[in-house]
């Protein structure tokens, strides 16, 4: 792995790491504020974090994926003759 | 027989079958592309790209609970339902494609592998591990699987209610009929039909029929969950824009529902372990060996924890507004929290939504019902049938042959236990999950702990089945949905998920015996280490 790899792995962890800490939200547990008027302040927290999360993993698929990962494969294997939906 | 279309029950059964013939269309015409051999009948020749492997993985871990489920509890417990259920699993399951996924696609590529059984008897260099995994993954998928098969036939009587009392009556004890079923499709009859729509599709097509079949069952109960919501919205508020109907039904819903004053935070933060059972469900693992290639994961990974925030916000909003003011007196709401969304639908919307919306429910199951059907049929035919009949006497022709067999007798056999009714296997829910999560360990040590040993494997397993165990039984005892730890702490008491102590024993125990057996062989460790 490279060292550019190995530093996206150690942001990655550290982001992982933030968001489980953010998920556990006992600053809004008992808040009843409505955000826009209608989503409860606990839920719209707890959406966001999905949005954080998805963010942190779109990250890591440009700084902390294992490129190498199809190369090795592709020496030792025969590659598919087709694909599904073209991709 | 019926005088109209507006006949009670009618519109919905007419979507129903259209959507299930639309069903056996898409996986016959997949079955037209399957080459005959078993790689391609068990993991589509690994041609399966990232639009693909990302619905059919959401629609395999998203359940019938993901449309019913999180409007039920949402209406039970409030807002929280989320937090513990939904934005937990979007961090944890994409962490698990992540460092589980792509790690195990490139072993299966590379040594052939298209079972957990296959992986660990190879990279543990000992043949007792599969045995000892094999009755406790198909186990711990059987309750899972009667969840699908009972809800279906449910879901479908209580939509289809009205369409033939003569034929169909649901009566109490004092033989009155009870309106939410009376007169729809018999459960036996509508689980009957269900099981024989995904037989079909998996039996010609295999694992590119059940990708196929997953993602227009994924888009379907999506979009289904997203126009229910602002249908119900709509209805519900009674003003003229829907931002004003949000606005005022969130004004109706009571304080303990929009917050979280009446959950335990220490049960909610033991919670995060259900999660890592993705790490170790077979089916899944089954799915990550269709990928293209490594890079197939990219898109699910991202897009996962989106997906689960489109499908479990709406259902948790509708949840708790039916906790609140505006719901009409009259019918009175259900008493179980899984019938509330149907009832809603029912009750605040027409009859095609109606239909539209049992469609989608049943979408849901099926999606998770076809790949487990797939993966035990699979998992007797290699890991069983073939290991020890040896692959040299068994051809390619004759393992498709098996694998079709194993799932027509799977399908049969789970069939005959649904009909038993067990009221209690949809508490098992959490139970088969905390299992498979406390099997998390071996599959992440086998992966990047070079000193992991077969022994030490089998004995972390072996303590995680024995915690379960121990505390299934308790749980008999107190009530299988409410058991927790409670854990006392300067003068307080916490509540805690039992999956901390399952987790842990088998960590603890699969680490101490690793530190004082024997290593794998040198070979053993440059095959996956090098």
């Amino acid at each position: 792995m490279s060292s550019q790899s190995s530093r996206g792995v150690w942001i990655i962890t550290a982001l992982v790491v933030l968001l489980l800490i953010l998920h556990q939200d006992n600053w809004f547990w008992e808040s009843d504020t409505l955000v826009f008027g209608f989503m409860p302040i606990g839920l719209f927290w707890h959406a966001c974090i999905s949005i954080g999360a998805s963010l942190t993993w779109a990250l890591a698929t440009v700084i902390a994926w294992p490129l190498d990962d199809d190369d090795a494969v592709a020496a030792t294997e025969t590659a598919p003759t087709s694909t599904e939906e073209g991709a | 027989m019926f005088e109209s279309l507006d006949h009670p029950g009618l519109p919905q059964l007419i979507i129903i079958i259209i959507y299930l013939g639309l069903l056996l269309l898409l996986g016959l015409s997949s079955s037209r592309l399957f080459k005959g051999t078993k790689e391609d009948y068990q993991v589509a020749s690994h041609s399966i790209g990232p639009f693909l492997l990302l619905m059919s993985l959401f629609g395999t871990t998203m359940t019938a609970f993901a449309l019913v489920g999180s409007s039920g509890e949402a209406f039970k417990e409030g807002i929280g339902v989320y937090g513990m259920l939904a934005s937990s699993s979007g961090i944890i399951h994409s962490l698990c494609f992540f460092i589980i996924g792509v790690k195990v696609w490139k072993f299966a590529r590379r040594h052939k592998y298209t079972t957990q059984i296959e992986f660990f008897r190879d990279r543990l260099d000992n043949d007792f591990i599969g045995l000892l995994l094999f009755p406790i993954l198909v186990g711990l998928v059987v309750p899972y699987l009667l969840i699908g098969v009972i809800s279906s036939g449910t879901v479908v009587q209580s939509l289809t209610a009205g369409l033939a009392p003569d034929l169909f009556p649901v009566l109490n004890p004092a033989g009155e009929p009870i309106m939410a079923m009376h007169g729809g499709i018999p459960t036996w009859l509508g689980s009957l039909v269900i099981c024989v729509v995904v037989l079909v599709y998996v039996f010609f097509g295999g694992m590119r029929g059940t990708a196929w079949a997953n993602t227009l069952q994924t888009i379907v109960f999506m979009i289904l969950g997203v126009v229910t919501f602002y249908v119900i919205a709509n209805r519900l508020g009674g003003q003229d824009s829907l931002m004003e109907n949000l606005k005022v039904l969130a004004g109706s819903v009571p304080t303990e529902k929009l917050t979280r004053i009446e959950m335990s935070k220490t049960k909610f933060f033991t919670y995060l372990l259900i999660p890592l059972s993705v790490g170790m469900f077979p089916h899944l693992f089954q799915h990550w060996m269709t990928a293209k290639s490594a890079s197939t994961f990219k898109v699910p990974v991202v897009c996962h924890p989106l997906f689960i925030m489109i499908v479990w916000v709406p259902c948790v909003l509708v949840g708790i507004w039916a906790t609140g003011d505006l719901i009409p007196a009259k019918p009175p709401l259900p008493n179980s929290p899984n019938a509330i969304l149907p009832f809603l639908v029912k009750t605040q919307t027409g009859k095609v939504l109606g239909g539209l919306l049992a469609a989608g429910i049943l979408a849901a199951i099926m999606s998770s019902l076809d790949s487990q059907f797939l993966c035990i049929g699979t998992i007797f035919t290699n890991d069983v049938l073939t290991h020890y009949k040896g692959k040299e006497n068994v051809s390619d022709t004759q393992q498709v042959l098996y694998t079709r067999l194993f799932i027509i007798a799977i399908v049969a056999i789970t069939y005959a236990l649904g009909l038993l009714d067990p009221k209690s296997v949809f508490a098992m829910g959490v139970w088969c999950f905390s299992g498979f999560s406390a099997l998390f360990p071996i599959v992440f040590a086998a992966l990047y702990w070079r000193g992991l040993t077969a022994a030490g494997a089998i004995c972390g397993i072996l303590a995680a089945i024995a915690s379960w165990g121990y505390m299934f039984y308790q749980a008999l005892q107190q009530g299988l949905r409410e058991y927790v730890l409670i854990l006392p702490l300067g003068g307080e008491e916490y509540e805690v998920m039992p999956v901390v102590v399952m987790l842990a024993s088998c960590l603890i125990v699969m680490v101490g015996v690793s530190l004082v057996t024997p290593k794998p062989s040198d070979a053993t460790i440059k095959k996956f280490f090098s």
